[in-house]
């Protein structure tokens, strides 16, 4: 096997692995609109920064580049401090204590 | 309602929080030639300050950062002001900016831009704003 036909392997998996993640964003969205309950929404988004997180990552491969390394770090702190939020939100109904407990 | 119990949220922020402010600093110095700048490191540092408030409440953070945010916004928007205005000093146009090539002593050759006094102001600005925005929010009573 070259290396030609490796790199065109390459891009034949980074494209399928485009799609699967593109159908399962698309199926995780209509679990965040129609969730039964707001716990189910919450997954629901969290899993959807996950996916964006493979998104960039895949896109990356393609464009073969290390600058967008930082926006998957980047993506991934924000999505941990929102479903911080969302999950302090739905067990307590306030996301900044005022009162000293 | 009772006390929840978030033991391992509170100790995990004492060391994310302050991962977080080593990347929001990369993040202001890596600007204007890769991906970072300014805005984006204010806005990791106001999402630091956020999970300190979210896990130790108000009242404490309080304690522990005693800034007024509404003062960084005139603070950030002067500094951008005096550094577009400070090329007027050097008979150019407004908003100039220069670069050169210092060697810093345990860090070697670096590259040292303008841009970056100008980034400072942005990221003081948008700190400010960000966190303005949200504690009044969170200060709201029904």
């Amino acid at each position: 096997m070259t290396s030609t036909d490796f790199y065109y392997i390459t891009e034949i998996v980074t494209y399928i692995c485009l799609v699967a993640t593109s159908i399962s964003l698309i199926l995780l969205m209509i679990r965040a609109i129609k969730g039964p309950t707001n716990p189910d929404r919450a997954v629901a988004l969290d899993a959807i920064g996950i996916n964006l997180m493979a998104l960039v990552g895949l896109i990356a491969i393609l464009l073969v580049t290390t600058k967008l390394n930082d926006i998957v770090l980047l993506i991934g702190i924000l999505l941990f401090i929102g479903t911080i939020a969302l999950a302090k939100f739905i067990e307590k109904g306030v996301i900044i204590d005022r009162d000293e407990r | 309602m009772h006390g929840t119990n978030d033991l391992i949220l509170r100790t995990a922020t004492v060391l994310i929080s302050f991962i977080l402010f080593a990347f929001s600093i990369y993040l202001f110095l890596a600007g204007h030639n890769a991906p970072g700048g300014g805005f984006v490191g204010g806005l990791m540092t106001a999402s630091a300050i956020v999970l300190m408030y979210m896990a130790y409440g108000e009242r404490a953070v309080s304690k522990i950062i005693p800034v007024n945010y509404r003062f960084l916004i005139p603070t950030g928007l002067l500094i951008a002001l005096l550094t577009g205005a400070g090329s007027f000093a050097f008979g150019e146009p407004f908003l100039n900016q220069t670069f050169g090539h210092f060697h810093i002593p345990l860090l070697g050759d670096k590259e040292l831009a303008t841009a970056l006094l100008f980034d400072l102001g942005v990221y003081l600005t948008v700190v400010g704003i960000t966190m303005t925005i949200i504690l009044s929010i969170a200060g709201d009573r029904e």
